[in-house]
């Protein structure tokens, strides 16, 4: 469960506001967030994976409240237990299609073993990037690089799901593959799924939505 | 938990080698260059100490001590004041010492022709490793590595070199006939052309020999004193054959003749004493030198400019190892979204200090690899190649 109460933020030395009386997002649901560019999506987003800190307010993922923790704990609890797939995907360049997926894995614990590598290589079959497994991140397409941070994002089973216009580049296809895998894991390991997007199309394929320009008033 | 963070180091330095290894190889020369030049030094010093040690006593030209030292126990190009062949009587009239004459001043090409006689074989432990010692004037025996350099050995001849390219009237060249090749003993002799004293004063031109010009009365000139002036159509031969040996001949008072150096093994202290004082007198136009002292002098000047080389290369390290350090701090730089990125996926601080640490350390040890081999490439060869740069 992913929830919100009271939560303001602002930047300094700007006038953006924002500010969250109560948002909740149970374990297995997903939910929208929609809005025009520059409300406030990715910012809201950053506040509840604990990248932003609220000027007030709680952001609680399960039982933890990430105001609780210090800088320390934070990254040591989003390692383990938040999926991220950024804006610009931020891959790696240097690393392969398979060491940007296991990188979170090679961080946290004793690192990617045979059982994780395995997942990861149905991940990728899963995206359509299997082929690519031994590339280099920095010799992919657009498309393929959104599928790869997708991957990254779910190779390390992770309870918080938090996506960021994850099928910009997609085409219809593939953003359907994309899609589909999304639900498929929210289900199926009873995770919290949050999305940022302005694609309308997607929007029927949320139960839940929220938009954001609601929280900046 | 540094398991990951190497290993992200190690993907980023593979996956930039190129710039990775350049500035390990940068670090690396900067590093080794002070190893190196001390290796060098020390290998000079052993190769050249030997030398001077064993020769207890040097007489040469009032001038340069220095350059008397180079040229008669290393056979270096120095411009030598010769000393008259009666100060070689006079030595051996003292019989203070066994005197061992030495002529410098010709070369075959890059090869120092050296004019001495049998005993200076014996002194330096040189002996004959193909063919024979020479037997006549014009013949020569080749140190091991001018015959090995120029495939040259008994039965071949060789050239000695104009002196002076201009000079019509100068030295001409003389075809010499190589009658032995020496073993190699590792120093000087090893890059030298040997022949008789005699030898190095046909090639200085005090010696001559042509045509008979009693047979060729059309050549004669004129007739006065003794003397025959002839043309310049009587042949000069620059061969001593079996056939025209017989026409060599001297001119002018052998005592007079010029030598580089004279080599002098004292009988005893007590003599080797009563030769330096003899020495001693600025007045007298010969000057008596112990290669060793002379050496000594030379190293301590050596050590001093060593000494301020190494200064300036540590400054130079200093200077890599700050500019190392910024290249460092502008690639980390230019990787923040990197390092962000892996900070929001939930890498700690820790993690990534030490993955930078790591990225340090790898081009520090590569450099460090670098460094070694290149010195030890240096140590192994250093002897060869001081041999080389003193040849």
């Amino acid at each position: 469960m992913i929830s919100i109460t009271d939560l303001h933020f602002a930047y300094p030395g700007s006038s953006f506001r924002l500010r969250v009386e109560s948002l909740n997002v149970a374990t297995g649901q997903s939910l929208a967030l929609l809005g025009p560019s520059g409300v406030g999506k990715t910012t809201l987003l950053r506040l509840m994976t604990g990248l932003l800190q609220p000027s007030s307010g709680q952001v609680k993922l399960g039982d933890t409240s990430l105001g609780a923790l210090d800088e320390t704990a934070r990254r040591a609890f989003r390692l383990k237990e938040v999926g991220l797939v950024f804006q610009d995907f931020a891959l790696l360049d240097y690393l392969t299609v398979e060491e940007n997926i296991l990188l979170p894995q090679r961080f946290h614990g004793k690192g990617p073993n045979a059982a994780s590598i395995q997942q990861a290589r149905l991940l990728a079959e899963r995206l359509e990037i299997e082929k690519h497994w031994q590339k280099l991140a920095g010799q992919l397409s657009q498309g393929e690089r959104q599928r790869v941070a997708i991957a990254r994002a779910l190779a390390h089973r992770p309870r918080y799901l938090f996506t960021d216009e994850p099928t910009a580049s997609l085409d219809a296809t593939r953003r359907g593959v994309v899609m589909d895998l999304l639900r498929d894991y929210t289900q199926e390991n009873e995770a919290s799924l949050i999305m940022v997007t302005h694609d309308t199309e997607l929007i029927p394929l949320f139960p839940f939505h929220a938009r954001v320009e609601d929280f900046t008033k | 938990m540094s398991r990951a963070p190497f290993y992200l180091a190690w993907r980023y330095v593979c996956r930039h080698r190129l710039q990775s290894l350049m500035l390990a190889g940068a670090l690396a020369l900067v590093a080794a260059l002070p190893l190196c030049l001390r290796v060098l030094v020390q290998a000079t010093e052993s190769a050249m100490r030997d030398r001077a040690v064993s020769t207890p006593q040097l007489i040469g030209a009032r001038g340069s001590a220095l350059d008397l030292m180079l040229a008669a126990l290393y056979f270096k190009r120095q411009p030598l004041p010769p000393i008259p062949l009666k100060q070689v009587q006079e030595l051996r009239e003292s019989r203070l010492g066994k005197v061992i004459p030495l002529d410098v001043r010709f070369h075959a090409q890059e090869s120092p022709i050296v004019g001495t006689e049998i005993d200076y074989f014996a002194f330096r432990g040189l002996r004959v490793a193909s063919g024979q010692m020479m037997t006549r004037l014009g013949d020569c025996v080749l140190g091991a590595r001018v015959a090995h350099r120029r495939g040259l050995g008994p039965g071949d001849a060789l050239f000695s070199s104009q002196e002076q390219v201009f000079d019509m009237a100068g030295v001409y060249p003389l075809k010499m006939r190589i009658k032995g090749v020496l073993a190699a003993n590792g120093t000087s002799d090893d890059d030298a052309v040997f022949v008789d004293l005699k030898t190095a004063w046909l090639i200085q031109g005090l010696a001559h020999g042509h045509d008979d010009v009693a047979a060729t009365k059309d050549a004669v000139l004129k007739t006065e004193a003794g003397n025959t002036v002839a043309n310049a159509s009587v042949r000069m031969f620059n061969e001593v054959t079996e056939a025209n040996i017989n026409g060599f001949h001297f001119h002018g008072d052998q005592s007079l003749y010029e030598l580089s150096a004279i080599l002098v093994i004292p009988n005893d202290a007590k003599a080797e004493a009563l030769l330096a004082g003899r020495y001693l007198k600025s007045s007298s136009p010969a000057q008596l030198i112990r290669p060793s002292d002379e050496f000594d002098a030379l190293m301590t000047t050596l050590f001093q400019v060593q000494t301020l080389a190494l200064t300036v290369m540590a400054l130079t390290l200093l200077s890599a190892l700050v500019i190392s350090a910024l290249v460092f701090a502008l690639s980390f730089r230019l990787r923040r979204r990197e390092f962000a990125t892996l900070a929001d996926v939930g890498v700690s601080p820790w993690a990534l200090l030490m993955t930078k640490f790591f990225e340090i350390s790898l081009v520090g040890i590569v450099g460090l690899v670098i460094a070694a081999s290149l010195a030890l490439i240096v140590q192994m060869n250093a002897a060869t190649w001081v041999r080389y740069l003193l040849a």
